[in-house]
């Protein structure tokens, strides 16, 4: 089917996926105008029905996770690392997960080492109904607010929703049994959404001020310096009781070595992912993660880690592209605002 | 008519009147790059090899070299294209060359194919 609607192909992990279709910054500006659809089948579902006992896995407020309602949430290591970033919805019988592709096998072994039983449903689709026009495409769903949850048929397809995304903007992702992948994705196109590709996925999210596990953050980085404090709720900051809660702790209260910021970029010469970021000094700092050029603010950002004391907004840095500095700026996240039907 | 030569990089150069090389990159890179958002070109009065890196593309996924054809010194480059880099997406075989060099060897452009050669060899590909 992608091929039929003129992908270009490429490997991901392990996958073989669409990275664009007609070209990126069309397919990004109909994410941001009208509604883009993606395939993201690659990620991993699965189904947890101990939330107690998956709560100790995990620094969000889980057992608090109204039925109906997804949250975000990370999969910690021993030392606060972060084995994958994921979302969880509470389906009253069971909780849903969707874990990063690259990281699901992983993710299952290190839940099942600790002794909570996860059933996994690797087989499913999953799509993205993504833009401001997503809701008029996807009628069926219009009931749902910013990170409801809910399962509904579609044109006689039964469905998993979700209100959510990874674009900044309103929409859906959309699970379905592996069969019914095709009827579906062909009936949001024939509804009048673009397909759009890996591509624009990324130079979207990027904008929308959002990780990419595997760049921007991993097992190497804990949720402190990874800017993603918010994610560890309140109750599990009282109890500490979660896996990885010690050194989590520790470094919230002596605050991160290197915190990872938004950089816009001068010129029109994206810093890609490994740059190296000096300060006004000329001492390295840190070290761009994610680059790209922002076809919505027709400019060069990036997500990066830096020294704490290079992290306030505003902080000129250089950005090293072929061994020259290209002037940088810490700013705000996201580098363009989030649309969520709140 | 002057004839156009193609490189396996996929450039292509024209042999002007004054004997100039003027160079681009051929229709098949741009639509293998996608939407071109940086263009880095090398300076007039630069010495270059063939085969060297000598001008970078960026599209909004990655950044890509261009290398050198032939052997000489740059005289021009197309400010044009950097201040608008998508025309290389739109003309890269007519207006969006990149830039104009004076071939150490004129004879060297021989080795390069012609546009025959250089189709069967994208078809080859």
């Amino acid at each position: 089917m992608h091929r039929r609607l003129g992908a270009r192909m490429v490997e991901f992990a392990g996958y073989e996926m669409p990275l664009q279709y007609t070209g990126i910054i069309a397919e990004h500006q109909a994410c941001r105008e009208g509604a883009a659809l993606f395939d993201v089948s690659h990620m991993g579902q699965a189904h947890v029905v101990d939330a107690r006992a998956f709560e100790a896995l995990v620094p969000g407020d889980i057992l608090g996770l109204q039925p109906g309602r997804q949250r975000y949430t990370l999969l910690l290591n021993e030392a606060g690392g972060i084995i994958d970033d994921l979302m969880v919805a509470n389906f009253g019988t069971h909780l849903q997960l969707v874990l990063n592709a690259g990281r699901k096998h992983v993710d299952l072994a290190h839940i099942q080492a600790h002794g909570v039983a996860i059933t996994p449903h690797f087989e499913r689709a999953l799509v993205a109904l993504q833009g401001p026009k997503a809701v008029a495409m996807l009628p069926e769903a219009a009931a749902l607010r910013f990170m409801d949850a809910a399962k509904l048929d579609v044109a006689g397809i039964a469905c998993v929703v979700t209100r959510s995304g990874y674009t900044g903007e309103d929409g859906f992702e959309i699970g379905c049994a592996a069969e019914d992948a095709q009827a579906l994705a062909g009936l949001l196109l024939e509804r009048g959404a673009t397909p759009a590709g890996l591509g624009a996925r990324d130079s979207l999210r990027l904008e929308a001020g959002l990780c990419l596990y595997g760049n921007d953050i991993g097992e190497g980085r804990n949720p402190v310096e990874a800017n993603l404090t918010w994610a560890i709720a309140k109750r599990r900051k009282t109890g500490w009781d979660f896996l990885g809660a010690a050194p989590v702790r520790a470094a919230l209260e002596a605050g991160p070595a290197e915190k990872l910021v938004g950089i816009k970029v001068s010129g029109r010469a994206p810093a890609r992912a490994g740059a190296e970021i000096r300060n006004a000094q000329g001492e390295r700092v840190g070290a761009v993660t994610s680059g790209c050029f922002a076809p919505s603010l027709n400019a060069p950002i990036a997500l990066g880690y830096v020294r704490a004391d290079c992290a306030a907004e505003g902080t000129a840095l250089d950005l090293i592209v072929r061994d020259k500095p290209i002037p940088g700026v810490v700013a705000p996240l996201p580098f363009v605002p989030h649309h969520y039907a709140r | 008519m002057t004839q156009i030569f193609y490189s396996k990089d996929h450039e292509w150069v024209q042999i002007g009147e004054d004997g100039l090389a003027t160079i681009g990159i051929t229709d098949h890179a741009q639509e293998a790059l996608g939407d071109i958002v940086f263009v880095e070109l090398p300076e007039p009065g630069r010495n270059i090899v063939a085969h060297e890196a000598c001008a970078v593309v960026e599209s909004v996924k990655a950044a890509s070299d261009v290398y050198a054809p032939l052997t000489g010194t740059v005289t021009e480059n197309n400010q044009a294209i950097v201040e608008e880099p998508a025309l290389v997406n739109t003309a890269a075989e007519t207006t969006a060359w990149f830039f104009r060099m004076r071939l150490e060897d004129p004879t060297s452009v021989n080795a390069l194919m012609s546009k025959a050669a250089y189709d069967e060899f994208l078809g080859s590909l």
